[in-house]
């Protein structure tokens, strides 16, 4: 897949839905220096989604989304879950795995795509929920970060198996009743990201999805140190607001509340120094290009 | 074992799959109707000829023409549209197999998991399926059998479709130009087309009609 191939054959154009027109012409596909910023006014590689009113992940859904470095040779393995119901409606290719098997899967995936597009990057982002990541997945996803496979695995963390009714999940706070574990959760919530970075990722970040800006910039690092060094993990609350007793208008205040100091969702972040210095390398290189837009776009107007 | 008759339906909920009964596909040359191996040129005959009797006959173009995967694709399009003015037949398109909720617009697309509304909505008698991936294609044909009495055709680029009514293989320009040559030898042979009149959707973008396409 490449940004030349999401072409329709001029022959048969008319008669394509407006909708498939819209996505070729005016999403962002190949644009260099794609982000969130262009919700609203390009093309969104998600078309609808079948989420409830409000759901804090269909917003973070957006934003990764919008944050792809190449959404055209990206492939996304998600699990079963609430991400599962959104994938027919995303303009991205998509691979549903069996429930927990999802990085299992993303290794044959990626291993495959780098012989068979020797020289072609080939991006591959594992999304799935905390039941699939922590709990029934954990052994799947360690695993690829053990053996330092080369994607990232971004967590939805709503801290319960939200669409078969609110069961305690491994990520579920301690002590916190849902409507299917009424005795509340006898243990802490296991701190993924701490393990993540004992497991061998080299870009681990915990954060909600309230920021839009933070969100662009740790799929784009998390995806370009995956590419270039190995695995990477984000976790990103998405609270399930009918599970926690929240209207749909809510989940934005939940986010920023559980993410001030000393809260749950603090911002955090590891960081090998091999990563630390692929970013700083993107950064510096990002500015140098800003700089020189700037320079050009003054140059034009003196002219 | 008699052979399994493929005809139009509605057959019952869940059509049973035609190998299951049995039918086996065409060799290299062949084509079949209805279940019956014949030369390939007496299934394209045929084909033009049902095309031509139809009251609305549709070509559903699937993903494998629509999207300008390579050059090849783009040359069956092109053959495509020339079959349809021929007739003229209508063109609704199969643009992805993604399961649409919670709406389609049966008029302007058809989906593979519910391609009947489509027939429905249109009623369509004749259709013929091109550029369908082969199990998407069996799940359409056998769902559009089971509830509906739309006479199938499937023009397959592989080793073609037991569950259509009638269906060639190895689908390849020459051979779409071929089908093309017989709609229009069997019109100047007096064959008039029976289908209704119509208007083709067409999707033009406001900045593409300011270009003059």
């Amino acid at each position: 897949m490449s940004a030349e191939k999401i072409k329709i054959c001029e022959d048969l154009y008319d008669i394509m839905p407006p909708e498939y027109q819209d996505i070729v012409e005016n999403a962002t596909y190949g644009k260099e220096g794609r982000g969130w910023k262009d919700i609203g006014e390009s093309k969104e590689l998600i078309e609808q989604h079948s989420l409830c009113a409000g759901c804090p992940e269909s917003i973070a859904f957006r934003y990764i989304l919008a944050s792809l470095p190449a959404p055209e040779d990206t492939v996304f393995v998600g699990s079963t879950g609430c991400t599962s119901l959104v994938f027919p409606m995303v303009a991205v290719h998509n691979i549903h795995s069996l429930f927990g098997n999802q990085n299992a899967i993303a290794t044959g995936l990626k291993r495959a795509l780098m012989v068979r597009h020797p020289d072609k990057v080939k991006d591959v982002v594992v999304l799935a929920g905390d039941g699939a990541t922590v709990d029934i997945g954990l052994d799947m996803t360690m695993q690829s970060w053990f053996r330092q496979e080369k994607f990232t695995t971004i967590c939805f963390d709503n801290e319960l198996y939200a669409n078969t009714g609110g069961q305690e999940s491994g990520l579920m706070q301690k002590g916190f009743v849902s409507k299917m574990a009424p005795v509340g959760k006898l243990f802490d919530k296991v701190r993924l990201p701490e393990i993540a970075r004992e497991a061998g990722c080299h870009y681990v970040v915990m954060m909600t999805s309230s920021k839009p800006n933070r969100v662009e910039k740790a799929i784009r690092n998390a995806v370009h140190v995956a590419r270039e060094i190995g695995p990477t993990y984000i976790q990103i609350y998405t609270p399930c607001i009918l599970e926690i007793g929240k209207q749909s208008m809510e989940g934005l205040d939940e986010m920023k509340d559980s993410e001030g100091i000393g809260g749950r969702f603090t911002y955090k972040e590891y960081v090998t120094d091999a990563a630390a210095a692929l970013i700083k390398e993107m950064d510096d290189a990002e500015k140098a290009a800003k700089k020189a837009a700037r320079e050009k776009a003054k140059a034009a107007a003196k002219a | 074992m008699d052979l399994y008759k493929v005809s139009p339906g509605p057959e019952s909920f869940l059509p049973p799959a035609a190998a299951k009964m049995g039918n086996v596909l065409p060799d290299p040359g062949q084509g079949h109707i209805g279940g019956t191996i014949v030369p390939e040129e007496e299934a394209m005959e045929m084909a033009a000829r049902k095309f031509l009797e139809g009251k609305v006959p549709t070509i559903f173009p699937g993903p494998l023409v629509l999207w300008h995967w390579n050059e090849k694709a783009a040359k069956k399009a092109k053959a495509i549209r020339a079959l349809a003015d021929a007739g003229p037949f209508r063109l609704i398109p199969m643009a992805d197999y993604r399961p649409k909720y919670p709406k389609i617009n049966p008029e302007v697309e058809i989906n593979p998991n519910h391609p009947n509304l489509t027939i429905w909505h249109n009623e369509i008698d004749v259709c013929i399926f091109v550029g369908v991936h082969c199990h998407q294609a069996n799940l359409s044909l056998k769902i559009i059998r089971g509830g509906t009495d739309c006479y199938t055709m499937a023009m397959c680029a592989q080793a073609g479709h037991e569950d259509a009514c009638l269906s060639f293989r190895d689908a390849t320009v020459e051979k779409i130009e071929r089908l093309t040559w017989w709609v229009n030898k069997l019109k100047a042979e007096g064959v008039k087309s029976q289908a209704k009149e119509f208007t083709q959707f067409k999707h033009i973008p406001k900045w593409r009609e300011a270009e003059g396409n």
